[in-house]
């Protein structure tokens, strides 16, 4: 996944030059080198160590936690938040064929939010990257207001689209006003809000791997595809587009993944019954209804659909610098 | 006619998206001055006073102090133990790399309602009390990940040589890594504890899992937006957002400065 690396900023560029170094020719290595090698390897790990160890603690132990109280019991006469370690794989089945709904919705939902914030962030990437590239200043300001919502809180903008959407506010009587809208429609409380909303939030996710990657493009080849009598969408679509391709793919998946999860604006923008998502459903088993195996499992089958899901993606779509 | 459609239509739909992205941010700061009373839904007029006063909201800059308190140690730990993995993973080769990197990734393909359950199901089982040190164990795994991530494209830019000329120096390993690596890997790191702050103070679904009674500010606002966000909680959203600005405007600048320097060279 080294694409992720795009989504910080233009001045990052990953090549693998730090790697070349230690492939020196194998067959003329002398007893001193080796050693040296050794040591070096060493150092590498003592380095890499504490931090792997914190991962083993907080976030491999967990998810093997999770998969074992996944399959607890509770026992007869337990009290609330009470089980006991069993075996009990009729959890998954309970939990999926009580919940089969809010899961392929969230999917859904997260699906229809990527394939909107690639139409709608490719043209604010594109417009920054390659069209505003002469005008140093403004791509430069334009960037900047790229990644201002990743400094604005979450929650906080995620309740100013519930007002901006509601029934009194500007874009429902807009609406109205040219008839998308029937006069008594209402956005609040809605699939459509609660997709727009996911589709807002993370919209950023899509938009800096694709100006990255466009950032990198030489527009040379632009030029050079309309000297060649290319129309400027033969040239999108043979040369611009598949050198986008990198910026596409890390950010389908840093959009679908969060957004597949996401539990907020399903919880501020939606009405709770047909806009439930799976976060909602985990929450309020663990919180609510203090039920841990049927949370856990839930959690578990979110999180390897999701691995299954990239991972067909990946093979499907993915380049090979990827991963 | 056509192809002025063609020349003007990138730039009517990035600018749209602008309006889409920006319209909230605007709307978050122009409520900050609402005359709103209790709850800040409609505009009742211009004032100064939330601005003036902004913890007069019941709890709201006890939340902001948590939230500062945990983005702050959450991201001294992630930076440093992010970064020591992005040196050691780019730099050396050794035996569980591929693992250490597989460990490091998986967090980022995690969706956050998944890491946060299975850290709550860790908590309870070793009978950890949820709160401050849990939250910030939280943060901690999910920070670091991307911290690993910025730096190690950092490193990777990095010519081994610089390292290799002062070695030829007779610089000694540690000497090197003060005066040479370390400068240079400087900015990314920056830019990574910046990022790590950010996603820290701004997680909602995480910490509501593992923070128990504990409360953060995006916490504070999900639960008040249930009965009316206070525009308090607007100035504060403001003023993040007005510092992270400034904050990254002059790095802009100064990268902008530094490349000036290097091409009139």
């Amino acid at each position: 996944m080294s694409d992720i690396n795009t989504v910080k900023g233009p001045d990052v560029r990953s090549d693998s030059a730090g790697l070349r170094k230690s492939k020196k020719d194998d067959d003329f290595r002398s007893p001193e080198e080796i050693a040296a090698e050794k040591k070096r390897g060493r150092v590498g790990q003592a380095l890499v160590l504490p931090g792997f160890i914190f991962l083993l603690l907080f976030f491999a132990a967990p998810v093997v936690v999770m998969l074992a109280m996944s399959l607890y019991t509770k026992p007869p006469g337990a009290d609330i938040g009470e089980f006991a370690p069993a075996l009990q794989f009729s959890n998954y089945a309970d939990a999926i064929s009580q919940y089969w709904e809010p899961l392929l919705r969230s999917f859904g939902f997260a699906a229809i939010a990527t394939i909107l914030a690639l139409l709608i962030g490719y043209p604010m990437a594109y417009l920054v990257a390659v069209r505003l590239r002469a005008h140093r200043l403004l791509s430069s300001i334009l960037l900047v207001l790229l990644i201002a919502p990743f400094f604005s809180s979450f929650i906080l903008r995620t309740q100013a689209w519930k007002q901006i959407l509601a029934d009194e506010g500007p874009v429902v009587s807009i609406l109205r006003a040219i008839a998308i809208l029937p006069p008594d429609g209402r956005l609040t409380a809605s699939a459509v809000a609660v997709v727009a909303g996911l589709t807002y939030n993370f919209l950023p996710f899509m938009t800096l791997p694709i100006y990255a990657s466009l950032e990198r493009m030489d527009t040379r080849l632009i030029e050079a595809s309309g000297d060649l009598y290319a129309s400027p969408f033969t040239t999108f679509r043979k040369v611009t587009l598949p050198l986008s391709m990198p910026g596409v793919f890390a950010g389908t998946l840093l959009t679908f993944i969060p957004a597949s999860g996401d539990y907020v604006n399903a919880a501020i923008l939606g009405n709770n019954r047909d806009t439930t998502m799976i976060g909602q459903v985990i929450d309020s088993r663990f919180f609510r209804i203090v039920d841990y195996p049927t949370a856990s499992a839930l959690s578990a089958i979110l999180m390897v659909a999701i691995l299954i899901l990239v991972m067909l993606y990946i093979r499907r779509f993915g380049t090979k610098d990827l991963f | 006619m056509k192809s002025n459609i063609g020349r003007w239509i990138i730039p009517i739909l990035g600018g749209l998206a602008f309006v889409y992205l920006l319209v909230p941010i605007a709307y978050i700061f122009a409520f900050s001055f609402n005359d709103a009373g209790r709850t800040n839904l409609t505009w009742r007029g211009f004032t100064l006073e939330n601005w003036q006063n902004p913890c007069g909201a019941p709890q709201i800059c006890e939340a902001l102090g948590n939230s500062l308190q945990v983005g702050i140690v959450a991201t001294i730990v992630a930076t440093i133990l992010g970064t020591c993995i992005a040196l050691g993973l780019v730099r050396y080769k050794f035996k569980f790399r591929n693992t250490a990197d597989l460990l490091i990734i998986l967090p980022l393909a995690t969706p956050e309602v998944v890491l946060g359950a299975s850290l709550l199901a860790q908590f309870l089982n070793l009978g950890w009390d949820l709160g401050f040190v849990t939250v910030v164990i939280a943060h901690i795994v999910f920070c670091m990940s991307f911290v690993v991530v910025t730096v190690r494209a950092r490193v990777s830019g990095l010519d081994p040589r610089l390292e290799e000329a002062a070695g030829d120096l007779y610089a000694s390993p540690l000497k090197t890594f003060w005066k040479v690596t370390f400068p240079l890997l400087l900015p990314g790191i920056v830019a990574a504890a910046l990022l790590s702050f950010a996603m820290s103070f701004d997680d909602f679904i995480i910490t509501n899992f593992n923070s128990g009674n504990f409360d953060t500010f995006p916490k504070f606002i999900y639960v008040a937006a249930a009965r009316g966000i206070p525009a308090q909680a607007n100035v504060i959203g403001s003023a993040m957002f007005i510092v992270a600005l400034l904050i990254v405007v002059i790095g802009e600048v100064t990268r902008y400065r530094r490349e000036k320097a290097l091409t009139s060279k």
